[in-house]
């Protein structure tokens, strides 16, 4: 409906939203009580479960406009784009954000030039002004904020995980299905194969709420298997700077910095890590910040809310200790 | 093959920034300006296509104000043929879906098979363009490709684009848009010959009305920059070893509550 703030679903490939989308409806949810208007997902897929919708209405999507198909997997942006700008076309949506994941990422910029809209890309703050939206976006390597703010509707924006408050899921409340028929267009581009990174058993580095990150510090690939034993007892995602990736310790995917991935879980543990302007511009937005480095001069301590200057292969088994003491209590 | 890469003249990561007095953009006055570092992937991609079909050529594109020209002699020193500096006041409040419009009317004129972009500048991280020139071309594109092979008759690209959990690996027929992450490639030094080739070599000035583009007004604008709201001081715990794991983990649990 005209005013609705759409969330695009970014699903685990097996029919289930994935849970960044509490972090998405809810924000829409809370600027919707302001604006007026209604939550509603969009989701394209060639799979979604009973539960999966069901969870959708849960935390807050008062409609879901459901393409489901094979044609929907996996993302295309050139069959994508056209199908929701056409539902766009008809029901004029006040917003439309999606969670920042590679395929939202192009997706939403498809769209952007498809309705000839603004995009506001990695968005870490949203707010009404006048009945206006203001994102706010780090820029500059996270040295400067950004507050921008659109010409017109719709109002795009990708949003980056973990910072924005998650929706309270609500029991029994549902959303109203819509399967509007839609004709997608012919595809160019084919799939020829998909690889599978190796499970490591841990959280994805985008998603996780604490992420335990190696840097030069460690000496040598071998020896993040001291982080990797923390990172179990705490459940947390294994990252790295790019001084141990780039000496080809960690795949880039790893990579947490300008050149890498952008987090912000609500704790992110350094060890060994000076903390280079290019290794904050993809951290600083983390909620509580600890860093164990041997060097007391180490600029990752001027953002570090909690330090410790000492040996990282000391501290981290003992840490590991202490987490699984607390944890098992 | 005609290969153009679209690059982005940006302040060097290291590089302080202030806030100009006009309270939305930055202070120029000293800054050091470098090519996008995804950009050079994307560079250094398109030099070793024409190397490996020994053919081709490769054109630099960029737009922005008379400094760009550096970034432009930058991409020729690399090996670029020549480049194309897209230079008018009309675009100085371009944003991202006003830049994609004058970077597809020059990749229509210009009508290669392949156009490469970085998956993103790193100075406002927003990522958008490559994929909004494909949407204005009707083109299709792989953001963030980490794999490339154009086929022998030059009539395809085979890329591995990088998704959560894994690699999706794409044919699509060209010409197509796709944009470099990092582990593409090592992008390459310029040599000496190189930087003094790269002076010989021709960089065009186009103006919008050369692409019959009238600017429109930005879809998205910023009302101000703002410096980081400064973080509460940290606290270094002091100690033995194991005496400080055992207070941190209590101050995380406690006083943070973050586990």
């Amino acid at each position: 409906m005209a005013g609705a703030f759409w969330c695009m679903v970014e699903d685990d490939r097996q029919g289930n939203p994935k849970k960044v989308m509490a972090e998405v409806l809810g924000e829409a949810t809370r600027l919707v009580g302001q604006q007026g208007g209604q939550v509603e997902a969009v989701w394209l897929t060639d799979k979604a479960t009973p539960d999966g919708l069901k969870a959708l209405g849960e935390l807050g999507a008062k409609r879901i406009w459901l393409f489901e198909g094979p044609v929907y997997a996996p993302y295309r942006g050139e069959v994508w784009t056209p199908v929701i700008a056409e539902l766009a076309a008809k029901e004029s949506p006040q917003a439309i954000f999606a969670p920042v994941t590679t395929r939202q990422r192009e997706l939403m910029a498809r769209l952007a030039a498809r309705l000839g809209a603004g995009l506001s890309a990695d968005s870490t703050g949203l707010a009404l002004e006048d009945g206006k939206l203001v994102a706010t976006r780090p820029v500059y390597a996270g040295k400067l904020l950004s507050k921008m703010t659109w010409a017109g509707a719709p109002w795009l924006a990708t949003l980056r995980p973990n910072v924005f408050r998650p929706a309270e899921p609500q029991a029994g409340a549902t959303a109203q299905v819509e399967r509007p028929a839609a004709t997608a267009p012919a595809e160019s581009m084919k799939l020829i194969e998909r690889r599978e990174e190796s499970a490591t058993g841990l959280p994805e580095l985008a998603e996780a709420e604490i992420v335990v990150s190696g840097g030069r510090g460690l000496k040598g690939p071998e020896n993040f298997v001291i982080l990797e034993d923390l990172a179990k007892v705490v459940g947390a995602a294994v990252g790295a700077s790019r001084a141990a990736v780039d000496a080809g310790w960690r795949p880039h995917r790893f990579q947490i910095g300008q050149t890498g991935r952008t987090i912000s879980p609500k704790l992110y543990m350094g060890f060994g890590i000076s903390g280079a302007i290019q290794h904050l511009a993809g951290m600083r937005t983390s909620k509580v910040i600890c860093a164990v480095n041997k060097d007391p001069e180490a600029p990752i301590f001027k953002i570090a809310d909690y330090g410790i200057v000492g040996d990282l292969f000391e501290v981290a088994p003992l840490l590991a200790a202490e987490f699984k003491k607390l944890l098992e209590k | 093959m005609k290969i153009l890469v679209m690059i982005k003249q940006v302040p060097d990561t290291a590089t302080q920034v202030k806030i100009a007095a006009d309270g939305r953009s930055i202070d120029t006055a000293g800054i050091t300006w470098i090519v996008s570092p995804y950009d050079e992937f994307a560079v250094e991609e398109a030099l070793r296509i024409k190397e490996k079909r020994g053919q081709g050529e490769v054109v630099a594109v960029s737009l922005g104000p008379d400094r760009v020209k550096e970034a432009l002699r930058s991409c020729l020193a690399m090996g670029a043929d020549r480049a194309i500096h897209l230079l008018d006041p009309a675009w100085e409040a371009a944003d991202t879906l006003a830049t994609a419009r004058a970077l597809a009317g020059v990749i229509k004129q210009e009508a290669p098979g392949l156009a490469l972009f970085g998956r993103q500048a790193i100075d406002d991280d927003m990522g958008a363009v490559a994929a909004q020139v494909a949407e204005l071309l009707g083109w299709p594109c792989a953001s963030w490709i980490m794999e490339e092979a154009v086929d022998d008759g030059g009539k395809a690209v085979r890329v591995g684009r990088q998704v959560e959990g894994g690699l999706e690996v794409f044919e699509l027929p060209l010409p197509a848009v796709v944009s470099a992450q990092k582990g593409l490639n090592e992008p390459r030094y310029p040599t000496l010959k190189g930087i003094m080739g790269a002076k010989k070599k021709e960089i065009k000035d186009v103006k919008a009305a050369d692409l019959g583009i009238s600017p429109e007004a930005p879809a998205l604008s910023v009302v101000k920059l703002e410096t980081l709201p400064p973080r509460p001081p940290g606290r270094i715990i002091p100690g033995e070893a194991a005496a400080a794991a055992k207070e941190l983990v209590r101050s995380l649990r406690e006083d943070a509550k973050a586990i």
